[in-house]
């Protein structure tokens, strides 16, 4: 069947088998590899993307449900004269990124999440951030960082 | 030192250590700023403050590419048949129907291979014929053009067996009615039992006499589960083989590339040279990389038969299935000490669950004796450990190799002794501490040792005789408790060189390559030996690159383990960096015709005396006038440590790292759940290079090191693993983990560049020990085995109850 959607800004026509994953619409069709198959059963996150503004497991969710919406992938933010978003950035600074396979699917969590957030006006408790990232596994950092980099998003 | 000498005085190590001053301050903490080493000495301005990741910004933007991203031209996807049943004889294989399968282009069986058998042991059949030993035995692997295609013709294979009874539990393996579990091990001759894999004994002191010295003995059984490194990016690997000249490409996600390219040589009947490793981005390594496993060299098979690259990416339920996991193992651990609390002996007999076959992991009570031999002073020691083999799953390395496991044990045992003879927990780990210049009964000489201010450092900011004060009824009941750990820090003197090349290469341009031989598997070396670049020739960043991820390029380094890699890339680098600067400072004396060696380097210039020359001008006058040189070096560092002889004596590394923690837990009496609140940690890192690296690493190594005190355990049945996946195998998550306070320690060790020490493992190592002891401490029941699961904790609180209750009856009657 045929889909129609937006992609990191771009719209994109396509044709796809209706079993087809949205991570191997990603992976395979669109071959944007930033987004990572860590477990393929939804349990660790590291496949997150956006869809309409929430960050969802794309191993867990039919490309064709994307019809008519709009998908953000990690080679979606930032821009040529702004490279990294500013979640990326707090990932950096604060020393959140080790193997990094976890990265993309913490940024895109985090994206969301902020987003919202700062969209509600609501500036979110550690302990509520570390909720947020509940869902996306890291086996290198202890998440410290991870959650550090989350809430410094809120820091002017 | 001659060896001997060590050994000879080793046999009298001195008993009390030396006087300690105050508590050390909060933050760092230095201790014994003696030395002389001239890198020390002067002022730094790029170490010890921290850096971002070097490729951070590749990593953070999903542009890094990883094993799971390579595409070749005409590549295939490669799946592998696993054994259906643990123990069985395989009767035949039929692969027609699968051959059949569009889109199919070669499947291999052991039948269709000429290969040696891998593994430390050399008992690992790559393709399995005739027995299958374990559940993740290969039987056949099939090469398609999608992964799909592979897998279905995976299942079409079609395998009968005779199942046989197999054996579970190395008790039952070693006993004499047991069948031979691996039919190339060579227990038989060379340990007295047919199923034993390996066998380690050591000891020092006269145990007897300490025996006798013992106003207090402990002897307990100790139980740690089978748990895995789950790394975040699956087992991967691709191989392009070239027909033409016999070479092969393979892009693995190896920590140890040259002994790799050595393993696959001798798998595949190849030469070594003709073999070049490339490493993409590593997901995740841990010490799972440190062994080739059979679906490497299966891989380059497919590709050589298919005429086509092939790629094999593990599903994260083959993951859990097929890879390496943490030793399980029994420890009969007895310990005694004098009326003072002083340690009088360590008598230990390990039984490995070495699985179906032989890992590096077998190797790991090379490490474990380290701790029960000199870990505290010890004036005698007995150790005993059999790997054995069983139908499991094999075992293989794991951060820490060992040390978690040796660690919970001598921790615990610390604690019953104090219980038993009344004495403070601290106390009796103070009075017995490690100490600078300490030569220990195995011969590991502490040049330089922070384990007393580790120690002092954890109970002072853990409010520890708060807690212990603290009133401790109703539901929740909090705990503290202490664990420490001793373990390599100047690399490990196992393999023929534990050195590290490097490569300098200053370009026309003022830019510099470090090519080095080390790896980066994410924990940040390549970001250090930048910084160490920066520091030494005031170089930016941003001209720095570092380029080690390629066989054919680099040179050589035994891999990532023993927490090695800043300290042995570092100091390569350091000796290259030398060798760089007198070229450097030769020719720019020579262009501004001034004698001297006392060139500074600074933001990409060089400064003698008023003089300046830009850096990139003096390699370009190098380059271009006669008599035209190039401005690279090479340098091999080689670390000072020896081997061991044979009874395992000798000063293995380059130095030690020491380090204690103070963890402080709550638990909940209703539901049995541990909640740990907070960990302090406190290490002697012999000198802080990179601190948000560094503190990464702790509180990284804290998270594993909390899931196997609590969470993590790979529950096996009959050799099926029961819990293949993130769902049933519990990591920690975002919302369990506790507030880490880091305490580094700064011991300025002579042999670290800048007086480092190898850091990484360490944070996990007395994590499970402590959080153990705080449990323990809590409830007042204690646990011999990990995880310290809710159920468990529900059981013990259940018993205690009714021990309690019995002993009132009991009470009562009389």
């Amino acid at each position: 069947m045929i889909i129609t959607f937006k992609i990191n800004g771009e719209i994109k026509t396509q044709e796809i088998k209706s079993s087809l994953l949205l991570i191997d619409l990603i992976r395979d069709v669109l071959r944007l590899k930033g987004t990572k198959p860590g477990c393929l059963e939804g349990e660790c996150g590291a496949c997150s993307v956006i869809v309409n503004g929430a960050a969802i497991n794309s191993c867990m969710y039919l490309a064709i449900n994307v019809d008519g919406k709009e998908v953000t992938t990690i080679e979606g933010l930032g821009n040529n004269e702004n490279p990294l978003h500013q979640v990326q950035e707090k990932m950096l600074e604060n020393g959140a990124v080790q193997c990094g396979f976890c990265t993309s699917g913490m940024v895109m969590t985090t994206k969301a999440y902020s987003d919202k957030c700062i969209a509600e006006g609501i500036t979110p408790t550690r302990e509520e951030v570390k909720k947020s990232l509940e869902g996306n596994l890291c086996r290198c950092t202890g998440y410290a960082k991870i959650i550090d980099a989350a809430e410094a998003v809120y820091k002017k | 030192m001659l060896l001997r000498q060590f050994i000879k005085n080793s046999s009298n190590p001195p008993l009390t250590p030396p006087k300690e001053g105050k508590l050390p301050p909060f933050g760092r903490v230095g201790v014994g700023q003696t030395s002389n080493f001239k890198t020390m000495k002067k002022e730094l301005n790029i170490i010890g403050k921290s850096h971002q990741k070097l490729d951070g910004k590749e990593r953070v933007s999903g542009k890094a590419v990883y094993g799971h991203d390579i595409e070749l031209p005409n590549m295939l996807h490669g799946s592998i048949l696993r054994a259906k049943y643990p123990c069985a004889e395989i009767i035949s294989i039929d692969t027609s129907k699968a051959l059949t399968l569009e889109g199919v282009e070669c499947i291999i069986t052991a039948n269709d291979v000429d290969v040696n058998n891998i593994g430390y042991k050399r008992d690992h059949p790559i393709l399995k014929k005739g027995t299958v030993n374990c559940n993740r035995d290969e039987i056949a692997a099939v090469a398609a053009q999608t992964k799909e295609i592979a897998d279905k013709a995976i299942q079409l294979i079609e395998v009968k067996y005779k199942i046989k009874e197999g054996v579970y539990d190395p008790f039952e393996a070693l006993k004499e009615t047991a069948p031979r579990i691996n039919e190339f091990g060579k227990g038989a001759e060379q340990f007295g039992n047919k199923n034993v894999a390996e066998y380690f004994h050591y000891e020092h002191g006269n145990l007897a006499e300490q025996k006798a010295k013992s106003k207090v003995i402990v002897k307990k059984r100790y139980e740690l589960p089978r748990v895995t490194h789950a790394c975040m990016a699956t087992s991967n690997i691709t191989a392009e083989f070239n027909n033409f000249d016999g070479r092969l490409t393979l892009w693995s996600s190896t920590q140890v590339p040259f002994l790799y390219q050595r393993d696959i040589a001798h798998a595949l009947k190849m030469e070594p040279s003709k073999i070049r490793v490339i490493q993409p981005i590593i997901g995740g390594g841990f010490g799972s990389k440190l062994d080739m496993h059979p679906f490497e060299p299966i891989c380059v098979l497919l590709a050589k038969k298919s005429g086509k690259p092939v790629q094999i990416l593990y599903s994260r339920e083959e993951e859990f299935l097929a890879s390496p996991t943490r030793q399980p193992m029994v420890i009969d651990l007895t310990t005694g000490c004098d009326e003072n609390g002083k340690f009088t002996f360590r008598e230990v007999e390990i039984i490995k669950d070495n699985g179906a076959y032989t890992s590096w992991g077998a190797t790991t009570p090379f490490v474990m004796m380290q701790s029960y031999s000199s870990l505290y002073q010890v004036p005698a020691c007995k150790f005993d450990s059999h790997a054995v083999y069983t139908n499991n799953p094999f075992a293989g390395s794991f951060r820490g190799y060992g040390n978690p496991q040796a660690t919970f044990s001598i921790e615990s045992n610390i604690d019953l002794m104090a219980e038993e003879l009344g004495m403070d927990k601290r106390e009796i780990r103070l009075i017995n501490a490690n100490y600078k210049g300490e030569i220990t009964g195995q011969g590991l000489h502490f040049k330089t040792c922070g384990a007393i201010p580790a120690l002092k450092t954890v109970i002072e900011k853990s409010n520890y005789d708060k807690i212990m004060a603290a009133p401790n009824t109703g539901r929740y009941k909090r705990g503290v408790g202490l664990g420490s750990m001793l373990h390599v820090g100047g690399g490990a003197k196992i393999y023929r060189s534990d050195g590290c090349g490097t490569t300098l290469k200053l370009d026309d341009y003022g830019y510099l390559t470090i090519v080095t031989g080390s790896n980066e598997i994410g924990q940040g070396s390549e970001t250090v030996l930048a910084m160490i670049a920066m520091e030494e020739l005031g170089i930016p960043k941003e001209k720095i690159k570092v380029i080690n991820t390629d066989t054919d390029v680099k040179p050589w380094d035994v891999g990532v383990h023993a927490s090695r890699t800043s300290f042995v890339a570092g100091n390569s680098l350091l000796g290259a960096i030398k060798l760089i600067k007198e070229k450097l400072n030769n020719k720019a004396s020579q262009l501004l015709n001034v004698k001297t060696n006392e060139w500074e380097y600074k933001d990409g210039s060089m400064l003698f005396n008023g003089q300046e020359i830009k850096l990139d001008k003096v390699a370009r006058e190098m380059h271009f006038a006669s008599p035209h040189e190039l401005c690279t070096v090479n340098y091999f560092y080689e670390p000072p440590s020896r081997f061991q002889d044979k009874d395992f004596k000798g000063d293995v590394s380059g130095n030690y790292a020491f380090a204690s923690q103070a963890i402080e837990v709550e638990v909940d009496t209703v539901t049995g759940n541990v909640q740990v609140l907070n960990v302090h940690v406190s290490q002697d890192v012999g000198r802080v290079l990179n601190p948000i690296g560094l503190q990464g690493q702790m509180e990284g190594g804290l998270a594993t090191g909390i899931g196997y005190a609590l969470t993590e355990e790979m529950i096996y049945e009959k050799g099926i693993l029961k819990n293949p996946s993130f769902h049933g195998y519990k990591m920690l998550t975002s919302t369990d983990m506790p507030d880490v306070h880091f305490y580094p320690i700064e011991t300025y060790d002579e042999a670290g560049p800048y007086g480092s020490k190898g850091a990484g493992e360490a944070p996990l190592i007395p994590t499970a020990a402590a959080i153990a002891n705080a449990v323990s401490n809590a409830l007042g029941v204690r646990f011999y085995s990990l995880p310290i699961t809710a159920e468990k904790v529900l059981r013990a609180l259940s018993e205690k109850k009714l021990e309690t209750r019995n002993s009132k009856q009991e009470t009562n009657k009389i």
